[in-house]
């Protein structure tokens, strides 16, 4: 293992070209841009093959979808609203079984405009069909994109690797970048089985009527729930190539806890800090990282949190309901005795300081947790 | 042992209407390009009528994805062929005016822009027929669609169609060709030609579509030619930006634009005003078209015979 001083964009963009991508596909958007930078600096040098500087976002990903089924290996970065007017070709894409990977730097969304960090944007894309990973610093994101590869092709279905825009995509860290020959010989070539190729013509994308739609859907849904098992398999293969192993939820002193934190991304650095500090003045407190949320590992959270009070902090929301994280976790955890709180908010770059945390772990005492988190008008 | 309907790369058993011409345009293209293509097919009547799951009429690779993103599916495609060392598969997106005058282009914009490696095939029966026909961005003036009817405040289309090819041309792509089903060697030799070459190719085929536009299938050929005989879809190319005109209609022996209007339930709320208005406006375009293929307008030629 050798540390490397480097950003964390730059970083992801090298592990991508180490995956050996023939296609990128990329439209500049803040906070995603560097690494779309980095990719075209790594691309004019020969890093891979093809870069196509779309006109949109929606190009980007179609034109990968495209590349995809004629047996490339694609990946792209994007964020906000690049996501959101992808929204409808990631479903196709889904629906289609090609295994894109995409680096999403998590940003809030419009109106009103905002570029800076929730994650609005991919949670609102839960539904499309595309595995979800989380990451929690630099390092992660490095080797989330080199797991997002083996993982998507293994399940033939598109892979975002989502890591907070600015936080994670603007910071310069010591990052272990992985052995170029170590990343070839973990990551084996990309084999579409359903290959557009003149010598064996295939129809991809037919369209279906009543009788067969929903087979399709359900195909759809049973292999990402399946794809699970083979997260966790990479996460463990992984870690024996390289030191670092992975999985669906990482959980920290969480056996003996009696109060959880859950939450996704880089706010978890913060929250682990403060559980640290509580644990060292006796209290039995715990956070987990709910680093796979597609496909929701609900049984995993079940064995792990059950009988628990969990709160989850989210930084997402869905008007006129409740946020969707505590929504599926509550429904995880049914039944266990556990009380699941929420504390939603953080959004567009609003932060948190630590004090925020220990409160929330203080009110946890009283009883299950409800409410935006760090509201103006209402604070928890 | 082969029959001939096996021998055409677009099948027979797909579910075009009869006197359909965009599925004709499809047999022709397919059997001028040959076996050595990916196809990126455009939601649409073509799309529609040929892949039903677990049927498929397209004896080629085909990939449907979206209405609006053909074009860049197929940029994607051609740079994976290319990544790969594929340098000779020709990526043709087959599309409709919907998805290419309209809601793909800024796809196709884009596509050309970039140059990128792909024939472009748009086969245009101006209207959305796949949706109980609309107006679309090809829709000529006046047209009656079912959103541009024909009422006490409004009748039929307020605008012209786009000048596509033009636009097309304008990016700098090196062929851009209008061509027209009724011409069934014109549509060959374009495609032929357009396949020989290299970077972002675009080719617009007029073909009609009988229920959309109202007449009987049996007419979609005489329809089809009488958009070029009467200057309502005049056919050329333009090759490396040098525009050339591609079936010479002489002036004199144009056809009146009410042989081709008259022919359709789409135009039959015009009056003699409307119809003198559409001839001017196919009157105007011919003599623009003909200064920039550098040809003889209506004035020159006769200013020519007065001599």
């Amino acid at each position: 293992m050798a540390l490397t001083t480097i950003n964390n964009s730059a970083a992801i963009a090298l592990a991508a070209s180490y995956c050996k991508v023939d296609v990128v596909a990329s439209y500049p958007i803040t906070p995603s841009t560097p690494i779309t930078h980095e990719l075209d600096k790594l691309y004019v040098n020969g890093g891979f093959p093809k870069f196509i500087p779309v006109e949109a976002e929606f190009s980007a990903i179609s034109s990968l979808l495209g590349a995809s089924a004629a047996g490339a290996r694609t990946f792209s970065a994007t964020c906000g609203q690049g996501l959101m007017l992808m929204h409808e070709a990631l479903f196709s894409t889904a629906g289609l079984r090609l295994p894109v990977v995409m680096a999403v730097a998590n940003r809030a969304i419009s109106s009103p405009l905002n570029i800076w960090n929730d994650e609005q944007d991919s949670m609102c894309q839960r539904d499309s069909g595309w595995i979800q990973l989380y990451c929690k610093n630099g390092q992660e994101a490095v080797d989330t994109v080199i797991q997002a590869f083996k993982i998507a092709e293994k399940a033939m279905l598109p892979a975002m690797v989502c890591l907070d825009g600015f936080y994670l995509t603007h910071s310069v860290g010591q990052v272990d970048i992985p052995d170029r020959d170590k990343v070839a010989a973990f990551l084996p070539p990309y084999k579409n089985p359903c290959v557009l190729d003149p010598q064996n013509p295939l129809t991809v994308g037919a369209y279906a009527v009543p009788a067969d739609y929903q087979d399709f859907r359900e195909d759809l849904s049973a292999d990402l729930e399946a794809s699970a098992r083979t997260i966790e398999e990479v996460g463990k293969e992984f870690g024996k190539a390289f030191g670092r192993e992975y999985g669906l939820v990482e959980y920290h002193n969480c056996k003996d806890a009696d109060r959880v934190i859950v939450t996704l991304g880089s706010v978890y650095n913060t929250i682990e800090l403060v559980a640290d500090a509580l644990r060292a003045k006796g209290e039995k407190v715990g956070v987990a990282h709910l680093r796979s949320f597609r496909p929701f590992p609900a049984a995993d959270l079940r064995a792990n949190l059950g009988g628990k009070h969990v709160l989850v902090v989210e930084r997402d929301i869905s008007p006129g309901a409740v946020p969707p994280v505590y929504a599926e976790l509550s429904e995880a955890l049914a039944g266990t005795g556990s009380t699941v709180s929420v504390a939603a908010g953080l959004l567009g770059g609003r932060e948190a300081k630590r004090q925020a945390f220990e409160s929330l772990f203080e009110r946890m005492k009283q009883g299950k947790v409800k409410g935006w988190f760090c509201s103006k008008e209402k604070k928890l | 042992m082969s029959t001939q309907s096996e021998m055409h790369l677009y099948a027979p058993g797909h579910s075009g209407c009869p006197g359909c011409a965009p599925s004709l345009t499809l047999i022709t293209v397919l059997d001028a390009l040959g076996k050595d293509i990916i196809v990126v097919n455009a939601t649409g009547c073509m799309e529609i009528n040929s892949s039903q799951y677990p049927n498929s009429a397209w004896r080629v690779p085909y990939i449907h994805s979206l209405f609006e993103n053909a074009a860049a599916v197929a940029s994607g495609i051609s740079a994976a062929l290319r990544a790969k060392g594929n340098d000779h598969t020709t990526v043709v997106v087959i599309a409709g005016d919907g998805a290419t005058y309209d809601i793909g282009f800024g796809a196709l914009s884009g596509m050309m822009e970039r140059n990128d490696d792909v024939l472009y095939i748009c086969y245009d029966n101006e209207l959305y027929a796949n949706t109980g026909v609309q107006k679309s961005g090809a829709t000529p003036f006046g047209a009656n669609t079912n959103t541009t009817q024909v009422g006490s405040k409004h009748r039929g289309k307020e605008g012209d169609r786009k000048a596509l090819i033009e636009i097309a041309a304008a990016h700098g792509i090196p062929y851009a060709a209008q061509s027209n089903i009724a011409f069934i060697h014109d549509v060959r030799a374009k495609v032929k030609k357009a396949q020989g070459m290299r970077g972002s190719r675009v080719i617009n085929i007029f073909a009609p579509c009988a229920l959309g536009a109202g007449f009987d299938g049996s007419q979609s050929i005489k329809v089809a030619r009488l958009a070029a005989q009467t200057r309502m879809c005049p056919m050329f190319e333009v090759e490396n930006g040098e525009y050339k005109l591609s079936v010479n209609v002489a002036p004199a022996q144009k056809k009146p634009v009410l042989e081709y209007l008259s022919l359709q339930q789409r135009f039959k709320h015009f009056t003699p005003d409307d119809v003198s208005k559409v001839q001017m406006k196919a009157d105007k375009y011919w003599n623009h078209l003909m200064k920039l293929c550098g040809l003889p307008t209506d004035e020159q030629v006769a200013a020519q015979e007065k001599k």
